[in-house]
């Protein structure tokens, strides 16, 4: 079994959905990655997504955006975030990158897949990556036992649903058309595309792009395995950056205790 | 000179080409895909464009010999007049030819992205005579370098958003535009303005733009009675290149892409991405890019805002890969030098990205006269939106102008 997929399991058994935050390597800074990824952890993370940062991220909103190239602008390179994650992997919860294909590209997919591995971490997620094109990552992933985390869309069609069945780890369902970044409410059709989604593919799905606050996790916690949240939680960092640590701490236990008083469906 | 047929059914170009893009566009591109297969084959939809190329655009364009430039170099020097298309350039063979598209496909939000705002102007253009609400995506500093064009294209009933994220320039430009069609899918088709991007696109676009060489061939054989020796054309993104040379690529014709060298291939400030960049992956297709060790996009530079992108067509990239085209590039100076040597000459004066490709041939005379060349120039704009930009940049009215020329 994945080490992602009994994330949700165990979660399940406690009548919870699993809580996924989203941080990006080097913002504030990449020195300050192992405390951020330490309170997280202490709130309650189940997964930890961290952001690899990339000069043209194009399916990002502007928070993340203001992220990446403040990252960038202060030197972060995917080879010191690989050397930062190594030191916390062991003391974490499961941690999956996220960052678009270029980079790995150029970095060399074999190479980055057992890069990655080796550094501790269970999965990769790739927006720009679709699955039609993913064969060459895919194959080189599994072989290190990285995951490589399937999207899905509320435009996705039959096909790339059954195309994904056979996918480790868990689904990334896009909660929206759009970017990343915080909406007002959570879009009417991510129940009905969880549910799409789960009755073709046999994995947790965790719900993203736009989750705002505590009440929109709860929201979707009520169908979806798993709540991921990136900008709402990078834009807290962002308000106070000095103290990103407390920051972070406090915007995911706040959704974690609202997460913990609904019960998902079984 | 037996080639391939390319893109294959996954859009791919031999290595190059894809489909890098969010899930969530991957069914409006697979849409697209289908319906632009079936309007290429509908005889109806291929009438309806080359009335429109006719009579409102002006094609033919017309292929003549530059009688004193090819007195001044010693060897025939033809030049493929794309700059007297309405609106200026050969950006509109494309957009007319999507927006016919989006009108078939019942798209009634038009978006583009632009550089120098030629293919914004002829978006905007489009979508004016078929009535649809066009908006564009133009980076900052290129709506201070282009403050013409932007009101050109409000003139014609468009929006104009100026994109302030990363470069300011063509390729955040199309990034925002990326991030507007993921969120507006449903209605708006994306109209891309060169041969990049996720398949159809290259494919697309090169077949709309085709229209320049099918027409340079018939008039060269027409002027000479057999083919040039070459092919010369600028190259940012790579539609007037690619639409002139695809129907030449079974010739035995030598295929000359000239890129911007900027300040010089070897200070870095240049957009030559396939002399001067490393395969990887930006804006939906696999091709050359400019980038540092761990893929980021470093920043293209050129005197010209339509080459100042750091991306290729993937069909580009494939026929450097494969030997069928050269890839030259000239620096800004070259090019300004041009810019004024031709309009001395032949009194046209070119948009700053065709004198990339006169001055290539300018700086090759003494080796094409030797081979006896005949070189057809693609002239794929006039260079009405850049006298402003060259005025300034050469001392304004004060008379005083740098050395500039060769």
């Amino acid at each position: 079994m994945n080490a992602l997929t009994s994330v949700f399991d165990k979660a399940r058994e406690k009548g919870r959905a699993a809580l996924i935050p989203y941080v990006t390597a080097g913002y504030p800074t990449l020195a300050r990655l192992p405390g951020i990824v330490a309170a997280l952890t202490e709130a309650g993370a189940d997964i930890i997504e961290i952001g690899i940062p990339f000069s043209d991220p194009l399916a990002d909103g502007p928070v993340l955006q203001r992220a990446a190239t403040e990252a960038l602008a202060q030197g972060t390179r995917v080879s010191a975030i690989l050397e930062t994650v190594r030191e916390l992997a062991p003391i974490s919860p499961p941690l999956v990158f996220l960052t678009y294909i270029n980079p790995v590209f150029r970095y060399g997919v074999a190479r980055f897949s057992r890069d990655a591995r080796d550094a501790g971490m269970a999965g990769l997620i790739i927006p720009d990556l679709p699955w039609a094109e993913g064969q060459d990552l895919r194959l080189a992933a599994e072989a290190s036992g990285l995951a490589v985390i399937p999207l899905v869309a509320p435009t996705s069609t039959d096909r790339h649903l059954q195309s994904i069945r056979t996918a480790k780890g868990f689904v990334y369902g896009v909660s929206v058309t759009g970017v990343t970044g915080m909406r007002e409410a959570v879009d009417t059709g991510v129940r009905a595309l969880v549910e799409r989604v789960k009755r073709v593919v046999p994995l947790p799905v965790a719900v993203g792009f736009g989750i705002a606050n505590a009440a929109q996790a709860r929201e979707v916690a009520r169908y979806a395995d798993g709540v991921i949240v990136g900008s709402a939680l990078v834009k807290a960092i962002m308000d106070d950056p000095a103290h990103a640590e407390e920051q972070a701490y406090a915007f995911v236990k706040d959704l974690k205790s609202g997460l913990s008083q609904v019960r998902t469906k079984a | 000179m037996l080639t391939t047929r390319v893109p294959d059914r996954y859009g791919r170009f031999g290595p190059f080409g894809g489909r890098y893009i969010p899930e969530t566009l991957m069914p409006a591109v697979e849409e697209l895909a289908e319906a632009y297969q079936e309007a290429r084959r509908d005889p109806h939809f291929q009438q309806e464009l080359k009335a429109w190329l006719k009579d409102y655009v002006g094609r033919p364009t017309p292929l003549r010999r530059a009688d004193r430039m090819s007195q001044a170099l010693g060897f025939d020097v033809f030049l493929k007049r794309e700059d007297l298309n309405h609106t200026g350039a050969h950006k509109i063979n494309n957009t007319i030819g999507q927006v016919l598209l989006a009108r078939r496909m019942g798209k009634t939000r038009i978006i583009a992205e632009t550089g120098a705002g030629q293919h914004g102007v002829a978006t905007a253009t489009a979508a004016a005579l078929f009535g649809l609400k066009a908006e564009i995506y133009m980076g900052a500093e290129d709506v201070q370098r282009q403050a013409l064009n932007v009101y050109r294209m409000k003139l014609l009933g468009a929006e104009v958003h100026p994109v302030t994220s990363g470069t300011q320039t063509l390729k955040d430009a199309t990034n925002e535009a990326i991030r507007d069609w993921v969120t507006n899918v449903r209605t708006t088709f994306y109209v891309i303005g060169s041969v990049v991007g996720p398949h159809p696109y290259p494919m697309m676009v090169r077949d709309f733009q085709s229209v320049i060489g099918r027409e340079a061939r018939s008039q060269i054989l027409r002027i000479l009675g057999h083919l040039p020796s070459h092919i010369v054309a600028c190259v940012g993104g790579g539609s007037n290149s690619m639409g002139i040379f695809y129907p030449f690529r079974q010739d035995p014709v030598a295929l000359v892409g000239v890129e911007a060298a900027g300040e010089g291939l070897d200070t870095g400030r240049h957009a030559a991405s396939i002399q001067g960049g490393q395969q990887g992956i930006l804006h939906g297709s696999l091709s050359y890019l400019l980038q540092d060790e761990d893929g980021q996009i470093r920043p293209a530079h050129s005197i010209s805002a339509g080459l100042d992108y750091p991306g290729v067509g993937p069909e580009h990239a494939y026929l450097h890969y494969t030997g069928r085209a050269t890839y030259v590039a000239v620096t800004d100076q070259e090019a300004l030098a041009a810019f004024h040597q031709l309009a001395e000459w032949e009194g046209i004066i070119p948009a700053l990205e065709s004198a990339h490709a006169v001055a290539w041939v300018m700086r090759e005379a003494n080796r094409l006269r030797e081979a006896r060349a005949e070189v057809i120039i693609n002239l794929s704009g006039r260079g009405d939106k850049d006298v402003d930009q060259v005025f300034r940049m050469e001392g304004g009215d004060t008379g005083e102008r740098a050395d500039i020329r060769i």
